[in-house]
């Protein structure tokens, strides 16, 4: 405790220059790193992205992302969303389907999911999860447990004859008892993980699909648009 | 003996056993624990955490005589976190996989004591080309730790190492080692070994001190 | 030279005012213990028989081992590590292949007893922290019941039993939820005759009521357990589930449901009552009882999980020490100032 009384005192003016120093010196340094990644950056996003789609819809080669415009119609968009819509085009430009991105919570943290929806079948045909910090062992056998997967080849979720609603609400039940097409067979031991899976698709569904039926193949397409 | 010069080789090859970080210094506990789930998520974490030291290392010795004393810890944190936040872009413009993997902890590399630690004690008193050995030193001495306690939990914990299966299917999976739990497991046993052998080295030191005197 | 004298001291307890030795209690623990024992394999046949066998055994040879290698005497021979592998066992699902027996019989000895110091000096309960370790590690396996009195208990293992070591279990046998289970997820309560006569399905010693609280009843017959433990934790949850009963009584179960199901009994009689790991003062003991019961009741009800006896014990092992420090008076608190 002698050091300060023994020591010289500094200048404050040497601690400003000090201080300010480094920040300029810092900046410097992190500004020049993100001009130099940020190309980097953005392609491994959108290739993720990419990637994650034709997971789930194989036969989709071109998209064109969609959100609500403020009439509630739907609207291509060049922003990029939290949860992002996408209506996928095969080589000659045909609707194939609908890529949706959804959230909800998990037991742990928030799930988040690709799954992607087929106009033609009516259901949720293609399904990833893209975050999930569910617990190792138990709410993680979501992404591998093979009935649980086989849940998402085809879930119906047609609409009503008004075309606003869905018919059945999506519901997770529990495993080995599945016996309706909207209906998601669960995991014993992962119950909550697969209700909240069930959950967040029927939440997102519900909200979407009645707007994809109606306007999806209203919206242009324009040539060599999209990813 | 006390007297001997300090050879650069000392200066690197003290951080990798003598003075090893996670092992007998016992730092930098948060990312040695939370992130060697799998042994990619340590050797990543190891090599992001040697870039910072490296770099952090050699600045704050090029800039020792213009830091004033009052004015260290805050330039200090304030040009490590500088590289902290440059290998997180990095990390991303390597790989996407690889920065979800090791999530909060690369920010969280800004208060690895370890780092702050070497700029204090030995960057800012020793030349640049001293701190840059110091610093590669703790930096493999950090990852080889993270790696060794990485590969445990990996193997039991998924039966592969860098995700490359090397056990047969029918292998049980440990989940406790891929929780954080498995962490101070896997710790505690090289903890053990390492303490065994240090105390065997010091045992047949004196040994032959005794038969030399 | 000036150490660093931080020391939490814990005192050793003085439960015993008949001056038994450890011996003599622990024999009168596994009497008490015996028709559990007898039950459980009564129930679910030869597969609890060799769980309990392989408990006990890897908690002894544990024992031996690591005191031979570290050159103190073998405490084996004082039956506390024995009556640790049964109480350990118990808390099992008895179709749990051996392996994993084996494997959590040699933490619970090495790490939860061993570590600490060895007999009297142990903080936490070794039997559940074998048992925390395999449920954290093998979770599926740990909550993979085997329906109780089947036909066959007698005369074929189930298959995972057997699993080779480090393999995973393949499982061939029905199951069934334990009470509990069904409780949290189905809505469904067990009745009281099932849940006392152990007729549900469960851990191997977890599911007959009535033996294990009168094998408590026993030991407190012969002054040999502090009773103000089960009877605190027994109390507490009771309280506390009658008043959320009135409040709700489709979302939480009667009080007898929350007392004769899961590992309440077996916890609150045999492992709470840990003579090392409980506080020393009647009134810690109180105390003690009460935060389990509290704890349990929050996890039953709130957790994740449906069962919480052996976290609920564990917590509570962790403060008993502090517990005492609160509890005891400064008169006699040495352990201020001495250090």
């Amino acid at each position: 405790m002698n050091a300060p009384e023994t020591q010289p005192q500094t200048s404050a003016w040497s601690i400003y220059r000090a201080i300010v120093g480094i920040g300029v010196f810092c900046a410097l340094v992190i500004v020049i790193v993100f001009q130099s990644t940020a190309d980097r950056i953005r392609q491994n996003q959108e290739r993720f992205l990419a990637a994650a789609i034709s997971e789930v819809l194989p036969a989709s080669k071109s998209t064109i992302a969609v959100t609500l415009s403020d009439g509630g119609r739907l609207a291509a968009t060049t922003e990029t969303l939290a949860l992002p819509v996408f209506l996928a085009y095969d080589e000659d430009s045909r609707l194939v389907g609908a890529v949706l991105a959804a959230e909800g919570m998990g037991y742990q943290d928030n799930i988040r999911v690709l799954y992607s929806y087929s106009f033609d079948k009516n259901a949720i045909v293609g399904f990833k999860i893209l975050d999930s910090k569910e617990t190792p062992g138990l709410g993680d056998r979501v992404e591998i447990e093979p009935h649980f997967i086989a849940n998402f080849e085809a879930l119906d979720v047609r609409l009503n004859s008004n075309g606003d609603k869905l018919d059945h609400e999506i519901m997770t039940v529990k495993q080995g008892e599945k016996t309706e097409p909207w209906q998601v067979d669960g995991i014993t031991g992962a119950t909550i993980t697969s209700e909240a899976i069930g959950n967040l698709l029927n939440e997102s569904a519900k909200a979407w699909i009645p707007v994809l039926e109606r306007d999806a193949m209203s919206i242009e397409v324009t040539p060599g648009g999209g990813q | 003996m006390a007297t001997k010069q300090v050879t650069p080789t000392d200066e690197f090859v003290k951080g990798l056993w003598r003075d090893n970080p996670v092992f007998v210094q016992v730092l930098g506990m948060c990312p040695a624990l939370a992130v060697s789930n799998t042994a990619m998520n340590a050797l990543a974490m190891g090599l992001a955490t040697t870039f910072v030291l490296l770099m952090s290392g050699l600045s704050v010795s090029l800039l020792r005589n213009f830091i004033p004393r009052e004015a260290r810890i805050v330039s200090f944190i304030c040009i490590i976190a500088t590289f902290v936040t440059s290998v997180d872009y990095l990390i991303m413009a390597i790989s996407l996989e690889l920065h979800r993997a090791l999530g909060a902890f690369i920010a969280l590399i800004v208060v690895n004591c370890l780092i702050l630690g070497r700029a204090e004690a030995f960057a800012s008193k020793n030349r640049p080309g001293r701190a840059l050995l110091d610093g590669l030193g703790m930096g493999i001495g950090f990852t080889l730790a993270l790696l060794f306690i990485g590969v445990v939990r990996e193997i039991l914990g998924s039966g592969s190492i860098f995700g490359f299966a090397v056990l047969p299917d029918t292998f049980q999976t440990w989940t406790v080692m891929v929780l954080p739990s498995g962490g101070f497991f896997a710790m505690a046993l090289w903890l053990l070994i390492v303490n065994r052998l240090k105390q065997r080295e010091t045992e047949a030191a004196k040994q032959t001190k005794r038969a030399l005197s | 030279m000036s150490k660093l004298q931080k020391f939490l001291e814990i005192g050793s307890s003085p439960h015993i005012s008949s001056g038994a030795s450890v011996d003599v209690i622990m024999r009168n623990v596994f009497i008490a213990l015996l028709p559990v024992c007898v039950f459980s394999v009564y129930a679910f046949g030869i597969a609890a028989l060799l769980v309990l066998a392989t408990a006990t055994l890897s908690c002894v040879i544990t024992e031996d081992v690591l005191c031979r290698t570290t050159g103190k005497p073998s405490t084996v021979g004082d039956w506390s590590v024995a009556i640790t592998g049964v109480l350990y066992g118990l808390t099992l699902p008895p179709d749990l292949p051996l392996w994993m027996v084996a494997v959590g019989g040699i933490f619970a000895v090495g790490v939860g007893k061993f570590m600490f110091g060895g007999l009297g000096c142990n903080a936490f309960n070794p039997a559940l922290v074998g048992r925390a370790f395999l449920q954290a590690a093998f979770p599926q396996a740990m909550t993979h019941w085997s329906l109780p009195f089947a036909d066959n208990r007698f005369s074929d293992l189930p298959g995972s039993i057997l699993a080779f070591p480090f393999s995973e279990p393949v499982y061939d046998a029905v199951t069934a939820a334990t009470p509990l289970a069904r409780m949290k997820f189905e809505a469904i309560q067990a009745e009281n005759p099932e849940l006392l006569w152990g007729l549900t399905s469960g851990s191997a010693g977890e599911t007959c009521a009535v033996l294990i609280f009168l094998g408590g009843v026993y030991l407190v017959a012969r002054n040999m357990m502090n009773w103000r433990i089960p009877i605190s934790i027994m109390l507490t949850v009771s309280i506390i589930t009658w008043v959320f009963m009135q409040i709700d009584p489709v979302t939480y179960p009667r009080p007898a449901f929350m007392l004769f199901s899961g590992g309440l009994m077996l916890g609150a009689v045999f492992m709470a009552t840990d003579m090392v790991a409980s506080p020393i003062t009647n009134a810690g003991c109180w105390l003690y009882g009460f935060l389990i019961g509290a704890l349990i009741v929050v996890i039953r009800f709130w957790g994740a999980m449906p069962e919480g006896v052996m976290y609920a014990i564990l917590l509570a092992n962790a403060v008993s020490p502090h517990i005492d420090n609160l509890i005891r008076p400064r008169v006699f608190g040495t352990g201020k100032g001495a250090g």
